[in-house]
């Protein structure tokens, strides 16, 4: 799905866990995520501490949508 | 002669351990038993290899251990000290392919042990091991249990004996990349006209040399200015509106959903659960945000970091899914957003 959509000209960013599976289907631009249950939460935090935790992530996220790349490439921090 | 001794890999569900909510479970050795498809095997070996224990891990444990759950897995199958190892047969599931290829790859360059796995071609195990370790081609379901037996099993005498094995089309295996010379009967040029004279005719062939499938996207050039930009979720981790409306089936999902989200700050309980059934809901039933972060991207919207959050999101359920019909699904997304006016996209998966 993340192929297609850079396909069609709209830079995307994947948040996903298993960032190996991400490479194999051609993502671009890689976030990884906390878990596959909850890839943007962690339920062993409170609520506000858990959307902190949330906040840091869709940043990083938009970090690499801000990012130039030329290959596949993951955001590690 | 003694029988091959065989240890095998499967995951919480051929366990019987449980579905989604046990997935992670963490790895562990059971000696002297022979479980779920571990029979099937020990029968199509007849007298000639027997499991003599199994090692069991629940997918969403191994992938989010990798490392962890790679070493104590070799360590528990040098314990036992087999002759040969089996991982799966894990079908379509992702995560289970994943640790599958993992596994047998590891034992095999690690342990030297001669190892052998199976799964269905759309697997992304395949892509990532294909070339390290043999991997027979399954249908699609654990349906296919009996054909994958039936052409693993005596693969796997075949590695464990040490005797030659024969091409990917003989054997069963998915092709490796390894090409061995040998002598056609038939010259090149006889058998290039046969092909084409077929082709003319309309008929099946059989190329010689398959092109292989490059298929990347090259990255689009970044978003300039985020306070300015529109910017559309979307995921394959099944956020629906509570209910799901359209019927998004758990796995194989046949079509993907279009929700406006005009006025919605947070996803709660009340409001939003997950239709996908390849991993524990509880998470994301609980609030759907820890899948699909709509609280956050209002909260960026508000404060002026990004333009604008799409008021429409799109999801479908990315379990066992056709790739073709994830590419169809996520072609039809792109179209609408760009009609739309979005200039970027945060994509989640589970």
């Amino acid at each position: 799905m993340v192929k297609e959509i850079e396909r069609a000209g709209l830079p995307v960013v994947h948040i996903c866990t298993v960032t190996p599976i991400s490479m194999t289907v051609g993502a671009n631009r890689i976030v990884p995520a906390i878990a596959i249950p909850h890839p943007l939460g962690n339920p062993a935090l409170n609520h506000e501490e858990e959307k902190k935790l949330r906040r840091k992530l869709v940043e990083k996220a938009l970090r690499a949508l801000t990012t130039e790349v030329e290959d596949q490439t993951i955001f590690e921090d | 002669m003694s029988k091959i001794k065989v240890v095998h890999y499967i995951n919480q569900f051929f366990a019987n351990i449980g579905g989604e909510e046990k997935a992670d479970y963490p790895a562990e050795k059971r000696p002297g038993e022979v479980v779920g498809p571990g029979m099937a095997f020990n029968a199509a070996f007849g007298d000639e290899a027997e499991i003599i224990g199994t090692i069991v891990c629940g997918d969403t444990y191994f992938n989010e251990n990798v490392d962890k759950a790679t070493a104590d897995i070799l360590e528990m199958v040098k314990e036992m000290q087999p002759d040969l190892f089996i991982a799966g047969p894990a079908f379509n599931a992702g995560r289970y392919g994943v640790a599958c290829g993992t596994i047998a790859s590891a034992v095999q360059e690690k342990l030297g042990i001669p190892s052998l796995t199976g799964m269905y071609v759309e697997n992304p195990g395949v892509d990532m091991y294909a070339s390290k370790v043999y991997m027979v081609s399954t249908k699609n379901s654990a349906a296919g249990m009996r054909d994958a037996v039936k052409k693993m099993a005596p693969l796997a005498l075949k590695l464990a004996k040490g005797e030659a094995i024969g091409a990917s089309c003989e054997e069963g295996y998915i092709p490796n990349g390894v090409r061995v010379n040998f002598f056609e009967e038939e010259r090149g040029s006889k058998r290039a006209v046969d092909m084409l004279l077929k082709k003319l005719a309309g008929k099946a062939y059989t190329t010689e040399y398959p092109m292989p499938a490059f298929d990347r996207v090259a990255p689009n050039p970044a978003v300039k200015d985020l306070s300015k930009a529109k910017i559309a979720l979307v995921t394959s981790g099944g956020i629906v509106p509570k209910g799901n409306p359209d019927h998004i089936e758990s796995s194989s999902a046949s079509k993907f959903g279009e929700y406006d989200i005009t006025g919605v700050t947070d996803l709660t309980a009340d409001t939003y659960e997950t239709a996908h059934g390849g991993y524990d809901p509880v998470y994301a039933n609980a609030d759907a945000d820890r899948v699909l972060p709509v609280d956050v991207m209002r909260d960026l919207e508000k404060e002026g970091v990004i333009g604008e959050l799409h008021n429409k999101y799109y999801a479908t359920v990315g379990n066992g899914t056709a790739v073709a019909s994830a590419k169809a699904y996520a072609a039809e997304i792109a179209k609408r957003l760009i009609a739309d006016g979005v200039d970027a996209v945060i994509l989640t998966s589970t």
